[in-house]
């Protein structure tokens, strides 16, 4: 069964495909996936679209699917895989991060605490946080 | 570590928020013993540390009420005194003992300055304050954490040698990252990854700082 990694979320998908490094999806997976809509006009979240590359249009698509390790590597996003093609990590773009910080927010983010309760940053709006990383190695 | 910051702080609008960069059995004896009255999150994926461009801990992100980053990630009152170590003995030069207390001492007031003053505290920076001093990831550093993800999922499943293969991919990426490195290297009895390999490549790190240190204004002396 593969398993796509991406941002928080940890999601099987029975009707995926692997095959090599390629990774075939269709558009219902894409979205609860990744949150990504695949659209017309190419990969959309929020007001942002990402094309499909015309020239490898052909190649990226397959009916109903698509080749979503080929359009994310061709983002320059990172994709990581285990030897059996089973468990992907779709990262998000080393642009995307520093553009986020450069605005100055304070990236949010949800985790969970010793009693699995999820907690947001933005739990703590109208207070200061000293938001303080650290471990016991 | 924070409790006596938050006890300090009290009537102030302000909160620690910890985030364990760590195994969630692995951080559980520290915060039971700990037991403190802030919240403590625990980010065995390092998510946050891909966030915020964390490499280290302690570092910390000085966040207003608004939600802006009013101080970058940097060191939290942490030094290199510790590479002056004996390490037959264990024990520290008395000048780099008291110059961590010092920069702890300091780092401290400022965050209790900032807590109780906000946006009048002095150690508060402006936007162009806090992006000048913000580091960015650019690609190795992303696809870093896709590698260092991808084998924490592959060790919880119990695949340990594809894990490794992950964790080395990561830590190649983003050799500036203590987090991953420490995270997958072997650890003491204690929990820690403090063995021989971790002291070379400390040594390896030669004149460049494994805590950069941060410029804190310091309180001018009182008059008289």
């Amino acid at each position: 069964m593969i398993r796509i990694l991406h941002d928080a979320a940890d999601t099987a998908l029975p009707t995926a495909r692997a095959d090599g490094d390629a990774l075939w999806l269709d558009r219902d997976d894409i979205e609860r996936a990744t949150g990504w809509a695949w659209k017309p006009e190419g990969l959309c979240r929020d007001d942002t679209c990402m094309p499909l590359p015309h020239q490898a249009q052909r190649a990226m698509t397959d009916g109903d699917r698509l080749d979503i390790a080929s359009l994310w590597r061709h983002a320059g996003w990172p994709v990581a895989h285990d030897d059996a093609a089973q468990i992907w990590v779709l990262g998000e773009g080393a642009a995307q991060r520093a553009d986020a910080l450069a605005t100055g927010d304070a990236p949010d983010f949800a985790l969970p605490d010793l009693d699995g309760r999820m907690h947001r940053l933005s739990d703590f709006r109208g207070r200061r946080v000293f938001l303080v990383a650290w471990a016991s190695w | 570590m924070w409790q006596s910051l938050v006890e300090s702080t009290r009537g102030s609008p302000f909160t620690v928020v910890a985030i364990a960069l760590d195994q969630p059995e692995a951080a559980r004896p520290w915060i039971e013993t700990a037991a403190p009255t802030y919240p403590c999150l625990i980010d065995r994926d390092h998510r946050v540390a891909e966030l915020y461009r964390l490499v280290n801990v302690p570092q910390a992100v000085w966040i207003d009420e608004a939600g802006r980053m009013v101080r970058p990630p940097e060191t939290a009152g942490s030094t290199d005194g510790f590479r002056r170590m004996d390490r037959t003995t264990f024990t520290m030069p008395e000048e780099a003992v008291a110059e961590r207390q010092r920069v702890k001492q300091t780092y401290f007031e400022a965050v209790k300055d900032w807590a109780e003053r906000g946006a009048a505290s002095p150690h508060a920076l402006d936007a162009a304050g806090v992006a000048e001093r913000m580091r960015v990831p650019d690609a190795p550093v992303a696809e870093a954490h896709a590698h260092f993800r991808l084998a924490q999922a592959l060790e919880r499943d119990g695949k340990a040698d594809e894990a490794r293969t992950q964790f080395d991919k990561a830590t190649r990426l983003h050799p500036d990252s203590w987090a991953m490195w420490r995270q997958s290297a072997g650890k003491d009895t204690r929990g820690l990854a403090s063995g021989p390999e971790f002291w070379a490549r400390v040594d390896a790190l030669g004149d460049r700082p494994y805590y950069p240190p941060v410029e804190i204004a310091q309180k001018p002396l009182p008059e008289g």
